[in-house]
């Protein structure tokens, strides 16, 4: 490629990524403004004061433990489940085990709105009180798919031999599995909670049919463009971004130097 | 595989104790509820109170909601094919350059495509709102640059809005959607065999030639993937057309949203959802025609 057309490119994405982080930016940006009203959503002036008082916003602070514990439990339930399932696909060869997976993936082939629906009125049928339990099914449902799915992935990538040469050796098969395939699987389920967490803690479009009166962050944040954008929201958001970040970069497995 | 290692793959009950609870919770959370949908969108609301119905076999529901949604049934498919064709014309070059240009930066660059889709669908509709408000920064741009009275005859802008307008949606979705259609074009181009490249070289094809014959085709089950990874998820979307959009430029997830939730319409809007339903279900069947479950570009 010559030099203009390498500059182009560059350009064009550097193009890309801007409008990736156009929102990120304002995020961070903003999290450092100086608001007068209540809709911190014009720039006034910079201010430490924001990041003086992160959790100074009760009720958001609140929403904010909210979706934490709820991510937290949606997501230790969904790798659990899911993991069972994993193992149970990649380990034996189950009858059906293809319908399996095609159920397993069907959930993330249609749109949240979709699933959704199809829980509320699951919930209302059942007379089933909205509220933090529902919350919990629902999430850990739609996760559920995505951490099958990867462990299931993970399964596949190693040798099945391993188990069968500890075992070969003297270890019952639960030792087999907790000496070697546990081990083995560890980042491929910290890589499954971390996803599901994250999915649980962004979710809106389930959560706002089957919360109920129960405020997780982003039914919080929906609300607060009627009533008030705390800059505290930005301070609450930098810090989730910052942390992911730290998360992603430490959960990234060290790559091959590509080809 | 020796005998007795096959043997040992093939113990009869306890994949099934593990796969019991999980199949539970698809069954119970998602195949009975999806199900449930059908005889709810052929019932009547017993008040206009409440959630409870009676099934009476109303077909009505259908052409009711396909007459009076439609439209915006279109316009939902719209927004997401424009947003996906915005996306498109930045995510392709992007890829490329990620995985011809990118080096030992190839990670990084990775990983930087990832992070914005770690902050919520909210925060950035909030950002979103500062960056696109009648004085943001956007709109000033435009401005200083004098575009305003030609962006308006475009229909862009809206009486020399921006925000509550079409053009808000659409870049509030092509953000959502851009990490969905890079990723698994990232993918399909580390696949390809540098090798083939150098044998195109050494045959003399230029560069544009050994992009049309070979990077190309060979990105195109990346093309797919991220096609349908973006378009789905635009078509449902809620956050942006509800919190970026004007009353005119709802999506049909938030139509039935207002059916359900305000006008307490439970079996107009479970006709609806299996509508969307059957529609996506169809384009998902189209584009994974004669090919596996494989191709579904999962985590």
């Amino acid at each position: 490629m010559n030099r203009a057309g390498a500059l182009l490119l560059g350009l064009w994405s550097a193009l890309a990524y801007g409008l990736l982080y156009a929102p990120v930016v304002v995020t961070v940006l903003f999290s450092f403004n100086a608001p007068r009203g209540r809709f911190n959503l014009v720039w006034q002036g910079f201010t430490l004061e924001n990041w003086r008082h992160p959790f100074q916003d009760g009720a958001l602070t609140a929403a904010f433990l909210t979706s934490l514990g709820l991510a937290v439990a949606a997501a230790l339930l969904a790798v659990l489940l899911g993991g069972l399932m994993a193992l149970a696909l990649s380990r034996a060869r189950v009858r059906g085990g293809r319908w399996i997976e095609l159920l397993l993936a069907l959930p993330l082939t249609n749109p949240e709105i979709v699933l959704a629906t199809a829980l509320l009125t699951l919930f209302v049928g059942l007379d089933l009180p909205r509220g933090p339990l529902t919350l919990l099914l629902s999430h850990s449902l739609f996760c559920l798919s995505y951490a099958a799915l990867t462990l299931k992935a993970r399964l596949a990538g190693f040798d099945p031999t391993l188990e069968l040469a500890a075992q070969d050796l003297g270890a019952p098969p639960l030792e087999a599995f907790r000496r070697v395939t546990l081990p083995l699987l560890a980042p491929g389920l910290l890589a499954a909670m971390l996803l599901s967490f994250s999915l649980s803690f962004d979710d809106y479009v389930v959560s706002s049919f089957t919360a109920g009166e129960t405020l997780t962050l982003p039914l919080y944040l929906a609300g607060a463009f009627q009533r008030e954008i705390s800059p505290q929201i930005q301070v609450l958001s930098t810090l989730v971004l910052l942390v992911s970040a730290l998360v992603l970069v430490l959960a990234s497995p060290p790559r091959r130097s590509p080809r | 595989m020796p005998r007795s290692l096959r043997a040992e793959a093939r113990r009869p009950r306890w994949p099934w104790l593990l796969l019991t609870p999980g199949l539970l919770w698809l069954l119970g959370l998602y195949v009975l509820p999806l199900l449930g949908l059908v005889p709810l969108s052929l019932s009547e609301p017993l008040s206009r109170f409440g959630l409870d119905t009676v099934f009476t076999g109303r077909v009505a529901n259908y052409s009711e909601v396909l007459q009076a949604y439609g439209p915006i049934l279109l316009r939902s498919f719209s927004f997401a094919a424009i947003a996906t064709a915005v996306g498109l014309v930045l995510a392709y070059p992007l890829a490329f350059a990620i995985r011809f240009r990118g080096g030992r930066w190839q990670p990084l660059l990775i990983g930087l495509v990832v992070l914005p889709s770690l902050s919520s669908f909210l925060v950035r509709a909030i950002a979103w709102t500062s960056l696109l408000g009648d004085n943001g920064p956007v709109l000033g741009l435009v401005e200083s640059l004098g575009l305003t009275d030609g962006l308006n005859g475009l229909g862009v802008l809206r009486d020399g809005r921006l925000l509550n307008t079409p053009t808000a949606v659409i870049i509030g979705l092509t953000n959502t959607l851009l990490p969905f259609l890079v990723l698994p074009l990232v993918v399909a181009m580390q696949r390809i065999d540098p090798r083939l490249l150098e044998a195109a070289a050494d045959l003399h094809a230029g560069p544009l030639r050994r992009f049309i014959r070979v990077v190309w085709p060979l990105s195109l089950p990346g093309l797919g993937a991220g096609l349908l990874l973006s378009l789905i998820p635009a078509a449902g979307d809620v956050v942006n057309p509800r919190f970026l959009g004007g009353p005119n430029d709802r999506m049909i997830a938030n139509a039935i949203d207002n059916l359900l939730l305000v006008q307490l319409q439970a079996p107009r809007a479970a006709a609806l959802t299996l509508v969307l339903t059957a529609l996506i279900t169809v384009a998902v069947g189209l584009q994974l025609r004669g090919r596996g479950l494989e191709e579904l570009p999962l985590p």
